[in-house]
């Protein structure tokens, strides 16, 4: 099909002609500038590349229970919660993101290239999320299920109250959360590591060398005993 | 929401371009804050520089209807050519040489008790006006303003009312600009500790109580640096501040980086807004060093 291009045409008209595509298809947005809300709800199997910069909630609420939905690469950075909520399919991100990456995202593959800002992975509720370089403060907080890769460096308060989600850090990190905790690597998760680094293209991490952080689950539930932990 | 927008010049052959750069950042972020907006602009290239710098620029606004013409005809008529007088945005903009200012402040006072002072400067003007801040640039011509600095603010209330004089930008001191994307909870508390020093407000906004404790600081010998620390240490809320002096332009985020902020450091000059979105129409930003200010961290870029 053409170009959609954002200097032609509203977010609405451009989702909704992404829509309309049926499976198989592939499209190309073009001139984003940052606009937010691009490429979302997208349901059927697509392909979509984003030629520039986007703004919030690229690719948010897209794909179907099942896991499947479309597959978005963005040629640019995006803004806050790229794939937020996302079910199924995948977001590939050639740039950096900026907070919130995948947050809430329940099914797919969420790949940064470059760092993600604070809060990645934030209520986390069984989505893949794959970041190349570092990732801010406060990642992967309240994340319930799912797995957060962090190629890089990991900031502050990484997992704080974090339930099921489990999170693999290649490099340091800068602090844990309340109730998170490093627990050694099984075989189980050296092999998840090393077919999620060959999937990425990831090639930069030893997957030997990855740090595993998951819940102490100290506080699942709220207990003024424990207040002085939150 | 609100938004933020900080636009310093260093290559000085865009000084014309400051304008029409500035509309296309605010233009972005028209519904971050769709009831009001502020505009302060920095601009030293008219005029001869000597006599300039001894003159102080007085801009004025209300919330009230106001006859600018008697204003201006009053003031030409008690001081002839020593004052310059215009229409400015929604309000005037007064030229005064500085050992008039207190005599020119107090004549207006008295005469129209509705009339406020929106800043004071040297080189800075400011406009402040209610509605949706694009139609504010597009009514006063705002891209054709030329300057070598430059912050603005859209506003969404949410801590106090919609007007001229709750709008952003704050301008506690001489040449001193704050806007603010976030709210402060403990505005309340530093404001009377402020006022027991004998601080003077204007408003009820939470955004003036932090551009007054900074002001307070900065008089008291702190640099723009220390003073901003001084104002996330005292200061209990969520910011995205852009603060300006006449020299330098300064961004700060709160620890947890609860409001956006993106800045572009590109070949002659350095861009702070809100979202990106904003920075996308400006010169050369695709070769832009393109980054978000990293929480409770102090930027200060000089011209």
């Amino acid at each position: 099909m053409e170009p959609l291009s954002c200097d032609a045409l509203g977010t609405r008209a451009v989702n909704h002609q992404l829509r309309a595509l049926p499976a198989g298809s592939a499209a190309h947005v073009l001139h984003p500038r940052g606009r937010h809300n691009l490429a979302v709800g997208l349901s059927s199997q697509i392909s979509v590349t984003i030629d520039g910069n986007a703004g919030y909630f690229l690719g948010g609420l897209s794909g179907a229970s099942d896991g499947t939905g479309p597959d978005i690469v963005v040629n640019g950075f995006v803004g806050w919660s790229v794939g937020e909520n996302l079910m199924g399919g995948s977001v590939r991100v050639h740039g950096s993101a900026s907070q919130s990456a995948g947050s809430s995202a329940r099914g797919g593959r969420i790949v940064i290239e470059g760092d993600a800002s604070l809060r990645a992975g934030i209520s986390l509720k069984g989505a893949t999320l794959a970041i190349g370089g570092d990732a801010g403060a406060m990642s992967g907080f309240m994340a319930q299920s799912g797995l957060i890769l962090i190629g890089g460096d990991a900031g502050h308060g990484l997992g704080d109250s974090l339930y099921e989600a489990v999170i693999y850090v290649a490099g340091s990190i800068a602090s844990l959360g309340s109730d998170a905790v490093v627990e050694e690597m099984t075989d189980d998760d050296m092999l998840v590591v090393k077919e999620l680094v060959e999937e990425t293209g990831f090639d930069h991490i030893d997957p030997s060398g990855v740090t595993k952080v998951t819940s102490a689950r100290q506080l699942y539930h709220f207990s003024t005993h424990n207040h002085g932990a939150y | 929401m609100c938004g933020v927008v900080g636009l310093l010049l260093r290559d000085r052959s865009l000084d014309p371009r400051l304008g029409s750069m500035l509309v296309s950042m605010i233009q972005a972020l028209d519904e971050r804050g769709p009831d009001s907006s502020g505009i302060a602009v920095y601009s030293d290239h008219d005029g001869a520089g000597s006599l300039r710098q001894r003159r102080l620029r007085i801009s004025l606004g209300s919330d009230d209807p106001v006859d600018w013409d008697g204003v201006q005809g009053m003031l030409a008529a008690k001081y002839g050519s020593d004052v310059d007088v215009e229409a400015f945005g929604a309000g005037t903009v007064v030229v005064t040489p500085e050992d008039l200012e207190k005599e020119v402040q107090a004549l207006i006072a008295v005469t129209w008790p509705n009339v406020r002072v929106l800043a004071t400067g040297r080189n800075l003007t400011v406009l402040k006006d209610t509605g949706r801040p694009s139609d504010t640039c597009t009514r006063y011509g705002v891209a054709a303003w030329e300057g070598y600095l430059a912050v603005a603010h859209t506003r969404m209330a949410t801590e106090s009312a919609v007007t001229v004089l709750h709008s952003h930008p704050f301008v506690p001191s001489r040449d001193l600009c704050v806007v603010h994307n976030g709210s402060f909870s403990n505005y309340a508390t530093v404001r009377r500790q402020l006022i027991a020093d004998g601080v003077q407000f204007d408003s009820d906004n939470d955004s003036e109580v932090a551009a007054r404790y900074l002001a307070q600081r900065l008089s008291a010998g702190d640099d723009l640096e220390e003073a901003t620390r001084w104002v996330m240490k005292e200061m209990d809320g969520f910011f995205t501040l852009v603060i300006s002096t006449a020299d330098e332009m300064s961004v700060v985020r709160d620890a947890i980086a609860c409001k956006p902020g993106v800045v572009a450091v590109a070949d002659g000059y350095v861009a702070v807004a809100s979202e990106y979105r904003a920075l996308a129409e400006l010169p050369g930003i695709a070769t832009a060093e393109i980054f978000e200010p990293q929480p409770e961290e102090v930027y200060t870029w000089s011209r």
